[in-house]
């Protein structure tokens, strides 16, 4: 069953290449720099991949000799990535214009990163897994540094080029390890080398754990998890505060799904093995960002710490494995997204006087200044803490409900106990924005782009304990297809 | 009316209300006063249409009625389950009954975010009665911990001095204790492979999983009950929160942990409830007894009420743990009491607050020469409270203790030690906010009750009486319930009995 050429499950990929590379000379021959209209292409181009990639159906494709698979997991993955990506570009139109970088490379190197995160999670092999996390990678140490007369901007984007670089290099050296002992790097193959002939597993060698273990830390780096996170914070706050929000969504969607189809095709049969270090990871991510956003006032690292112990969450439910697991991953992954752009649409709006500001302190009485603003503001935080019936519980719900699924106790235990830390910061942003006095008030009205991602995102994350069936039966499907066997 | 979803009704209603009132705009004394009329003829619609599952009730059926099922999350069992039986119905009547008073008492004490207060006030009431009905384990977690937004603002926006501190040790503190029961739940879910309660209650659970069910709903009820050692959280609310919110804290959310004791852990979990009923007495004990003391030297008129609701809700506990008939009929009719009483305690010192602004004890004395009214019905109350036979509080703490000499004459000694402080530290408040002469010249001036503050009393002084002259008015159509609870606790414990003895 070799088909070498059938493109038909690549066509979302090549039509985003293709368009991406049209805007780009578009951008060069219109010799002006106005990111507005190309915003527009590059979110219309997000659009029709959508379309694509949903006109794809729910089999499994498989394509160039196995290296790229599409599949259900892969088009809700997309589809997610897709989204953010969309909400993005939309919400940092104003910005761009009212910091004067606006111009047309911004939206082209979003286009770019998202086909790199679009190669990701098809991957099906490890090489080609490396060249879509590059192509995200490179595109977003560019973004980092987007603002380039600002020190911070390019200190970030440094910052990150490098440990990202690192992080890559420990990955390839995990990959080199798992060729050298099992002789393939194509994910069906390896998973064939470790289910071993006759329904027990091959007890593993050394070199093949520490290739794994690398490959984990690789992949840990790009999810930003503890105790490899320490470039989030800094990369958060010196970024320009639409990367920001991109970076917060987008790639963590496309690292949770690599590392979810990584550790359950490939490995999947080596769960005993990875699922110590999995839970590790997950204790440290909730524990680090529930402890260090407690101390924070800038609002951007406050946001890193959020992201990191989201991750945490996220992650438990990665340890949990099974059917039951990942579809809480795909839950928490969707409703993470809505909750984050929302919370960035309010942030990227906080300007006193046309400045930006970013200290949490800033947000004061907004209650009082911007009712609308902080009601939004308010239901995200209330979500992102976890508190029922917004969406942010069904989450934690549904990861914690495959913990317990898995006989993960401790896990469960610790991690729940993490939500109760983190919910205090939330509650302290809520704090500021009712219970305090006013500070300077923020300029209104906020664009018009932003207050539809803040309308959107709020709308869901009240909606969804009333209407869950979609989502729930979308993800449950999705998941079901990495688990063959069950089904 | 008779296929109407009454309970949906009952427990949406409000939140349509504070739909509506969101959509109010204009000047804002116009928006207050369409808020505030809005809030309260939703909260009385609600009453009147709880009112309809009471008479509606057939209290010879100890099942669940006015049961409503509809899908919620596909590929589990979780489902949008509702129904009352004798023991839930109550504590519904008891939040609708309250919300309209409070919402009433605040229209002079609230005057700034009128409009926010009553959405905080109506979606608050919309949760206590959610949770009440839920017959779904995910359900009920959902409306359990969703109270903690709106009570969270309440206290936060509209509270006193220390809002901020008392606000969040409320949250995290109940936050903390349930986030271990939703654990617990998750488990059971995976045992039992259902999350709807009355089936949960025909499960028998294995001993060892039993007991750290049991301790993880412990810890979220015994934070929302509140329970000696964790009860610390509760003084900073009440003296923090506006009136209404102490009247629906006092009222209601107390209850709900003792309402999970009675609806989780008795009947899901019996042998652990077994096992751990010493260390509850124990603790109840300490409660009764300890607080009380503490109460005897507050300063602050609120501090001292939510002492006395620490010392009231032991009761109830030990009322529970007895597991006869009489002591949890006794310890639902003491929570009944106890929403009424310590809510219109509130509402007392509310009256005294709202014209003062001060709670101090020492700032007031012989207001019954200015207040004579006011007087009275202080009376009345500190009387219900204490348990003078003829009230309410008498029939509840009768039944706790008749319950608990059954099970063991020492808890019920010491649980009666309770009655003498609980009498003083009421007496000792009322004689110095009450009696004496009038020395100070800003109470010279003070107001007796106005028109709008005896109607938010007369409901309360009527259903005080009424519960304590007429108590099988209430205790009939829980009757049912309550025996079934304790019949099949029995036979559990049998069955578990006969297992041991099996095995040995």
């Amino acid at each position: 069953m070799i088909k070498t050429l059938d493109l038909v499950p690549v066509l979302p990929e090549i039509f985003m290449a293709v368009a991406a590379l049209a805007l780009l000379m578009l951008g060069v021959f219109r010799k002006e720099d106005n990111t507005r209209p190309i915003s527009v292409l590059v979110i219309l181009v997000l659009g029709a991949t959508m379309m694509l990639v949903s006109s794809l159906g729910g089999e499994r494709h498989l394509a160039f000799n196995g290296l790229f698979v599409a599949d259900r997991f892969s088009g809700f993955a997309k589809a997610l990535i897709l989204l953010a990506s969309a909400f993005s570009v939309a919400m940092s139109l104003q910005y761009l214009e009212k910091e004067r970088v606006s111009r047309f490379e911004y939206p082209v190197l979003v286009l770019l990163a998202t086909l790199g995160m679009m190669m990701m999670v098809s991957a099906n092999d490890f090489m080609s897994l490396y060249l879509g996390l590059e192509l995200q990678s490179l595109s977003l140490y560019i973004l980092a540094a987007y603002q380039r007369d600002s020190l911070k901007s390019t200190e970030a984007g440094l910052k990150y080029f490098v440990l990202g670089a690192l992080a890559s290099g420990l990955l390839l050296y995990g990959v080199s390890l798992l060729y050298g002992f099992a002789g393939t790097t194509n994910f069906d193959g390896l998973h064939n080398v470790f289910a071993g002939g006759h329904g027990h597993a091959v007890k593993p060698g050394l070199g093949i754990i520490a290739g794994l273990v690398f490959v984990v830390a690789g992949l840990s780096f790009k999810l930003s998890a503890v105790p490899f996170h320490m470039w989030a914070p800094d990369v958060y706050e010196g970024a320009p505060t639409p990367v920001t929000s991109f970076f917060a969504v987008a790639p963590k969607i496309a690292a949770v799904c690599l590392f979810v189809r990584v550790l359950t095709g490939p490995f999947g049969d080596l769960a005993d093995q990875w699922r110590q270090v999995v839970t590790f990871i997950a204790i440290g991510s909730m524990f680090v960002g529930a402890f260090g956003a407690v101390v924070q006032t800038n609002i951007k690292r406050l946001m890193a710490y959020s992201s990191i112990g989201h991750v945490g969450f996220i992650l438990v439910g990665v340890a949990a494995g099974g059917e039951l697991g990942i579809q809480g991953v795909l839950i928490y992954l969707a409703i993470y997204l809505f909750m984050n752009l929302g919370a960035f649409a309010v942030i990227l709006s906080m300007r006193q006087k046309g400045r930006l500001v970013e200290d949490i302190n800033d947000l004061g009485g907004l209650s009082k200044t911007n009712p609308a603003m902080a009601f939004i503001m308010a239901v995200l935080m209330f979500s992102m803490a976890g508190v029922p019936p917004l969406a942010g519980f069904w989450g934690k719900f549904y990861v914690f409900m495959a913990a317990i699924e898995a006989h993960l106790y401790t896990l469960s235990v610790l991690g729940v106990l993490s939500s109760v830390v983190s919910a205090f910061y939330y509650l302290r942003i809520i704090k500021i924005i009712y219970f305090d006095e006013c500070s300077e008030p923020l300029d209104r009205p906020v664009g018009r782009s932003i207050a539809l991602v803040m309308a959107v995102s709020t709308l869901v994350v009240l909606a969804f304990t009333f209407v869950p069936a979609p989502l729930v039966t979308g993800a449950k499907a999705a998941a079901a297809v990495l688990f063959p066997a069950a089904g | 009316m008779n296929d109407w979803p009454l309970l949906s009704l009952t427990t949406f209603l409000p939140l349509l209300g504070a739909l509506f009132i969101l959509t109010i705009r204009g000047e804002t004394e116009v928006v207050a006063r369409n808020a505030r009329a809005v809030a309260l003829l939703t909260s009385i619609a609600t009453f009147i249409i709880s009112l309809f599952i009471a008479v509606k009730f057939n209290g010879a059926s100890p099942d669940f009625q006015f049961k409503e099922t509809a899908l919620w999350f596909p590929g589990t069992t979780i489902a949008y389950s509702m129904g009352v039986d004798g023991i839930s119905m109550w504590f519904v009547i008891l939040s609708t009954f309250l919300t309209p008073l409070c919402i009433l008492s605040s229209f002079g004490g609230v005057t700034v975010r009128v409009k926010e207060y009553m959405v905080a006030f109506l979606i608050l009431e919309t949760m206590m009665v959610g949770m009440f009905c839920a017959l779904d384990l995910v359900l009920f977690y959902i409306f359990f911990e969703a109270v903690l937004i709106p009570m969270f603002i309440i206290i936060g926006v509209w509270g006193g001095a220390r809002r901020v501190y008392a606000a969040f040790k409320f949250f995290l503190y109940t936050l903390a204790g349930s986030v271990l029961m939703l654990l617990a739940m998750l488990v059971m879910y995976f045992e039992a492979h259902t999350t709807d309660i009355p089936s949960l209650m025909a499960h028998s659970f294995p001993f060892a999983m039993q007991q750290w069910l049991w301790l993880a709903f412990f810890a979220s009820f015994a934070v929302k009950v509140p329970m000696w050692p964790v009860h610390t959280w509760l003084p900073d609310a009440h003296v923090e929160a506006p009136t209404a919110g102490s009247v629906i804290l006092a009222g209601v959310l107390l209850k709900m942990g003792a309402y999970g004791f009675i609806r989780f852990s008795v009947p899901m979990l019996p042998d652990a409830s077994v096992y751990f009923t010493p260390l509850i007495y124990t603790l109840s004990i300490v409660a009764v007894i300890y607080t009380s003391l503490v109460a005897l030297v507050q300063e602050d008129m609120k501090k001292l009420i939510a002492y006395s609701s620490v010392a009231h809700m032991g009761y109830v506990t030990i009322g529970i743990f007895s597991m006869t008939v009489q002591g949890v009929e006794g310890a639902i009719y003491q929570m009944l009491s106890h929403g009424v009483v310590s809510g219109a305690l509130f509402l007392c010192v509310g009256v005294v607050y709202d014209r003062m602004h001060t709670r101090e004890i020492n700032r007031y004395g012989g207001l019954a020469t200015r207040m004579p009214k006011y007087a009275a019905v202080f009376m009345l109350f500190t009387m219900a409270s204490v348990g003078l036979p003829g009230t309410s509080g008498f029939v509840g703490e009768f039944l706790v203790l008749l319950g608990a000499f059954q099970v063991s004459s020492w808890v019920a000694f010491f649980a009666a030690t309770g009655l003498v402080l609980g009498a003083a530290y009421m007496l000792v408040l009322y004689r110095r906010v009450v009696f004496g002469r009038l020395t100070r010249d800003d109470l010279k001036t003070i107001l007796d009750l106005d028109m709008r503050e005896i109607a938010v009393f007369v409901p309360l002084i009527l259903v005080v009486i009424w519960m304590g002259v007429q108590p099988n008015t209430f205790i009939d159509p829980m009757h049912a319930s309550v025996a079934k609870l304790i019949d099949n606790y029995e036979l559990a414990r049998a069955a578990h009995e006969g297992l041991s003895v099996a095995a040995r």
